[in-house]
């Protein structure tokens, strides 16, 4: 079955709160070596391909990373303000 | 027959009832519009209230934009219909792309809870005509994610256009150009982050500026106008 991961990250033009703030609590750790914390969504995508033969396998993960593509840009990030990359999960890995 | 204003209510709006109450102190005759509803009841504007629309989950009015209101909401926003939306009705328009930009936490990661003061930048709008050009108002204002950001280009094309409608006199959240609220190219949907609805009665509210909103709306209707989708 297809899996596909989503990142999802602000532009670089847009103030990242949430970072600046885990940044700010970085010396109390001890860590004073940082420059900058961004922070994104990560999001995993698992397709029911049921049925298709595993010989056309390529042609499942072709089609999910096309979907995924939709999916992302229409709903998972707004080009207003984030960028986002799509990937399809190796599952050997997984 | 009274002006009928649909106000939506989404899983998780809470501001529709006091939205319903402003619209009728205004003048007008409320009418609840349901997420799922397909149809606009023959309402002559539509007010998007405040709220957490499916949890804000994913971002706040990214869920609300798939609904079936909005499909007809807008739809008939192109062909003119005045729509408000306010907080999370502005966060839904700005993801329905209805209005320019988009709203991200505040600059300073508080909630932040206080009446905003704020300056009508432009009275050109269906919803502000009532107003004095450059009057001062104060809405409440009770927002995490109410930090406009749109690029450079966008903001430069909104000053210039005059679609900066409500500008921060004290910017409570890090708004690029201190803008609390915009409008559409054609003026027929407005957004803001501070809540005219809540500034209607003097028990209650900082101020009853907010019943300028209502009393623009009902100058800009025409005299007979369905935005009703033709069956």
């Amino acid at each position: 079955m297809a899996r596909v991961v989503v990142d999802v990250m602000l532009k670089s033009e847009i103030l990242d709160p949430q970072g600046e703030a885990v940044l700010g609590a970085l010396p109390r750790l001890g860590v004073n070596d940082v420059k900058s914390v961004r922070i994104g969504k990560r999001v995993e995508i698992e397709f029911d391909d049921e049925g298709v033969e595993s010989e056309h396998s390529d042609d499942a993960a072709a089609k999910a990373l096309e979907q995924s593509q939709i999916i992302a840009d229409q709903l998972l990030a707004n080009p207003v303000i984030e960028n986002f990359t799509v990937s399809v999960l190796d599952e050997d890995a997984a | 027959m009274s002006a009928r204003i649909g106000i939506v209510t989404f899983p998780g709006s809470l501001d529709d009832r006091d939205a319903a109450r402003a619209v009728r102190l205004g003048g007008a005759e409320p009418v609840a519009l349901w997420h799922d509803d397909a149809v606009l009841k023959s309402v002559d504007a539509v007010f998007l209230p405040g709220g957490f629309s499916y949890g804000d989950y994913l971002r706040c009015g990214a869920i609300a934009r798939f609904s079936e209101v909005m499909g007809v909401v807008r739809e008939a926003a192109s062909r003119g219909m005045p729509v408000l939306g306010v907080c999370n009705g502005f966060q839904v328009l700005c993801e329905s792309h209805l209005l320019p930009g988009a709203l991200v936490r505040n600059a300073h990661l508080r909630y932040r809870n206080r009446p905003a003061r704020m300056r009508v930048e432009s009275v050109d709008t269906a919803w502000t005509n009532e107003y004095a050009p450059g009057a001062e108002v104060v809405f409440p204002a009770k927002h995490g994610e109410g930090r406009y950001v749109a690029d450079e280009a966008t903001l430069d094309r909104l000053e210039a256009n005059g679609q900066v409608v409500f500008r921060y006199l004290d910017n409570p959240n890090g708004a690029m150009r201190d803008i609390a609220g915009i409008a559409n190219e054609a003026g027929n949907v407005v957004g803001l982050m501070p809540h005219p609805e809540h500034a209607v009665e003097a028990l209650t509210g900082p101020s009853t500026d907010g019943l300028g909103i209502v009393a623009s709306v009902l100058a800009a209707r025409p005299a007979s106008r369905t935005f009703d989708q033709p069956v």
